[in-house]
């Protein structure tokens, strides 16, 4: 059972940092959100719809950094073959398809009040949808054998890979939308954007990493108890 | 003979000899392509329209079609596993294999392109950019398609799981082999295009071998 | 023959073996000489595939190390399999390709050239050279994925039970080849679920060394 010698020390760091981390996650979203809500201007053209991007924009932002965590975890994995790295990676993995979710429907429910339309293909939308699909995939193929260590590798190595050429997709669905623009470019605002609006989208932004933090942990003590009790019922 | 050259006759003598490859994937190509005009009805501009986008796709996933060949006969009757324990670098077995399987899929798809061009009433003027992009683009989806094809060796449903891994990884190559057949096709410059899929092809060429041969080692441990 | 290393010695020391989520074995120990054979016996599951895996590189140990001539295999694997010759389970046989062509294929991996004739000869499939492997009975086609060990020379030999589906000629062949490989300096490990009548071969039973609760 040595194997399970570190986690023990993860198990009693992550039961210390909890509380205080899903504390924080709270405080900070409720923060954000009555800062979004009602001190935050509503614009003068899409009225109080553009509050949908307080959850859209922090959701895109943890949809890309899940994923370098997940690459990262997937490196260490490969590399000094330590056993909490692939349980951290496939335990973020369904986090980081979860927040590309809300923000590919936010940026739907958004759309519809903007444009009139469900979706729209712009540079931004287009590359979440196919981290979607990277975090599908991955999440597929950990779970496409019956050897679940080889499942675990395999995925590694598609983390990796899929972090490699992740750019690399941003960089051509960026091309592919200004060759095909016709109309309005949707921008988000950029550096113009007042602080009344930005400082809640960074207080929400922090509440959302706090909320991954604290899912992931859960995530992880659940997979390490499951191998636990797996290694107990038949024997390692 | 070096063993590159071996692995590479190797497996063109195989799938010459298994027969019916080649003409599955060109079979499937063309027919997928004419589907289209059934689908879209037969209207010469709107064709003209679409037809680099149609090629495009369709070649696309008549190639991902045929990466599950590409190491799974081998992996089933143990070639795979003594291939990893001969002297040849793994990356370099998997270049060989990625080469017959261009010169078994991607080659001849570039060589019926531009016929179903022709049905598409695809404009004159975009032939010679098409045939470039097809050929910079598909040894491209043999090298992505391999990591994909190693990763999912043994998998349960391994033939959707593979679609699933490498469509999202074969964007980049649709969107500038799109780009590059389409822009000779307007009478604009095609060369950018052109120059970004040399580099794909060149960052490929570079890595996927290795990702590829890192994917089937863990195969095997 | 060129490429056989004499005076080197194969061991393994202190190996502990994980397949899937499963310790197969644990503690296994070997020392092989120039000229040595062992012999893998132990019940179903009990790590002798696993253990000839270990020798050839394709997996690493989870404990242990694995050294020859003094040096662990797995600081230098590109070198460790120019110095081996590994037959699992599977042929490795293309139906499509004569007995011929499948041989010579392997030669030319290993960068020897007209290994595979005598290679042929010497397992009585010169009549059938010309002949696509689909055409062969099993057991021929078994001999054929043996012929592989003389089609080019390399010191260490790992069978995995070698002479299951063999006839007893051909089991009689297997052990000649053994025996000359033996005597000009090579070593051999294979696992075994019959006795093999080897001269000096040491016996590793891996039953002692498993660790798996059996339901």
């Amino acid at each position: 059972m040595q194997r399970f010698a570190n986690p023990a020390r993860f198990m009693r760091l992550s039961a210390m940092l909890l509380p205080w981390s899903a504390i924080a996650a709270a405080v900070l979203i409720a923060i954000g959100f009555y800062g979004a809500l009602f001190i935050a201007p509503p614009d003068y053209q899409q009225g109080e719809a553009v509050k949908i991007m307080y959850v859209h924009v922090p959701s895109a932002w943890l949809a890309s950094l899940v994923y370098a965590v997940m690459a990262v975890a997937s490196a260490v994995a490969l590399i000094w073959r330590h056993p909490l790295a692939h349980i951290a990676a496939e335990s973020a993995a369904p986090i980081g398809a979860c927040f590309t979710f809300v923000c590919l429907a936010t940026g739907s429910l958004w759309g519809e009040p903007m444009w009139g339309t469900w979706w729209v293909w712009d540079a931004r939308l287009t590359s979440v949808l196919v981290l979607f699909f990277l975090y599908i995939g991955f999440i597929a193929l950990a779970n496409a054998f019956d050897d679940r260590t080889r499942g675990s590798r395999a995925a590694a190595i598609l983390a990796i890979v899929g972090v490699v050429n992740l750019p690399i997709i941003k960089f051509s669905v960026d091309w592919w939308n200004t060759l095909h623009q016709k109309a309005s470019v949707f921008r988000m605002g950029g550096p113009t954007i007042a602080t009344s609006m930005l400082w809640p989208l960074l207080v929400i932004a922090a509440g959302f990493l706090f909320l991954f933090a604290v899912l992931l942990m859960l995530r992880m003590r659940t997979a390490l108890l499951r191998a636990k009790l797996r290694a107990l019922r038949f024997g390692t | 003979m070096s063993g590159f050259a071996a692995l590479l006759t190797r497996d063109l003598r195989l799938a010459f000899r298994q027969g019916g490859d080649v003409a599955n994937v060109v079979a499937f190509f063309a027919l997928a392509v004419i589907l289209f005009p059934f689908g879209v009805g037969p209207d010469p501009d709107l064709m003209a329209r679409i037809a680099a986008g149609v090629l495009w796709v369709t070649a696309l996933l008549a190639a991902l079609l045929s990466l599950e060949r590409l190491f799974d006969a081998d992996y089933q009757d143990g070639s795979l596993e003594a291939l990893s324990l001969m002297p040849v670098p793994l990356e370099i077995q998997v270049l060989a294999k990625c080469a017959a399987h261009w010169l078994t899929t991607g080659l001849p798809l570039t060589i019926i392109a531009p016929l179903l061009a022709l049905v598409l009433h695809f404009d004159a003027a975009g032939y010679p950019a098409l045939i470039a992009a097809l050929l910079l683009g598909t040894p491209v989806l043999s090298l992505i398609g391999a990591i994909g094809a190693a990763l999912t060796l043994g998998a349960r449903r391994a033939g959707v799981l593979l679609s699933l891994l490498v469509l999202p990884l074969y964007i980049p190559v649709l969107i500038f082999g799109v780009a590059a057949s389409e822009a000779a096709a307007l009478g604009l410059e095609s060369r950018p295009h052109l120059l970004l899929l040399a580099a794909l092809l060149a960052g490929s060429l570079a890595l996927a071998p290795w990702a590829a041969a890192a994917a089937l080692r863990q195969a095997f441990e | 023959m060129a490429g056989r290393e004499l005076q080197k010695s194969f061991t393994g020391e202190g190996l502990a073996c994980r397949r899937g989520e499963r310790r197969v074995f644990q503690g296994v120990a070997f020392a092989l000489a120039p000229g040595g054979a062992l012999l893998l016996g132990g019940p179903n599951g009990s790590g002798k595939t696993s253990l000839l895996r270990l020798m050839a590189g394709l997996a690493q140990p989870e404990q242990g190390v694995i050294t020859w001539d003094g040096g662990a295999i797995a600081d230098d694997p590109a070198v460790h399999r120019t110095r081996l010759h590994y037959i699992g389970h599977q042929e490795a046989v293309k139906l499509a390709l004569t007995a011929e062509e499948n041989l010579a294929f392997w030669a030319d991996m290993r960068g020897t050239a007209n290994g595979a004739t005598d290679a042929l000869r010497r397992f009585k499939l010169d009549a059938r050279a010309t002949w696509p492997a689909r055409y062969l009975s099993a057991g021929e086609r078994k001999r054929l994925g043996l012929a592989r060990l003389l089609a080019s020379a390399a010191a260490l030999w790992l069978l995995d039970e070698p002479i299951t589906s063999l006839d007893a000629e051909s089991t009689e062949i297997l052990l000649t080849a053994i025996a000359e490989h033996r005597s000009a300096g090579g070593c051999v490990a294979l696992a075994t679920h019959a006795p093999l009548p080897l001269p000096g071969a040491q016996t590793l039973s891996l039953a002692a060394h498993t660790t798996w609760r059996q339901a």
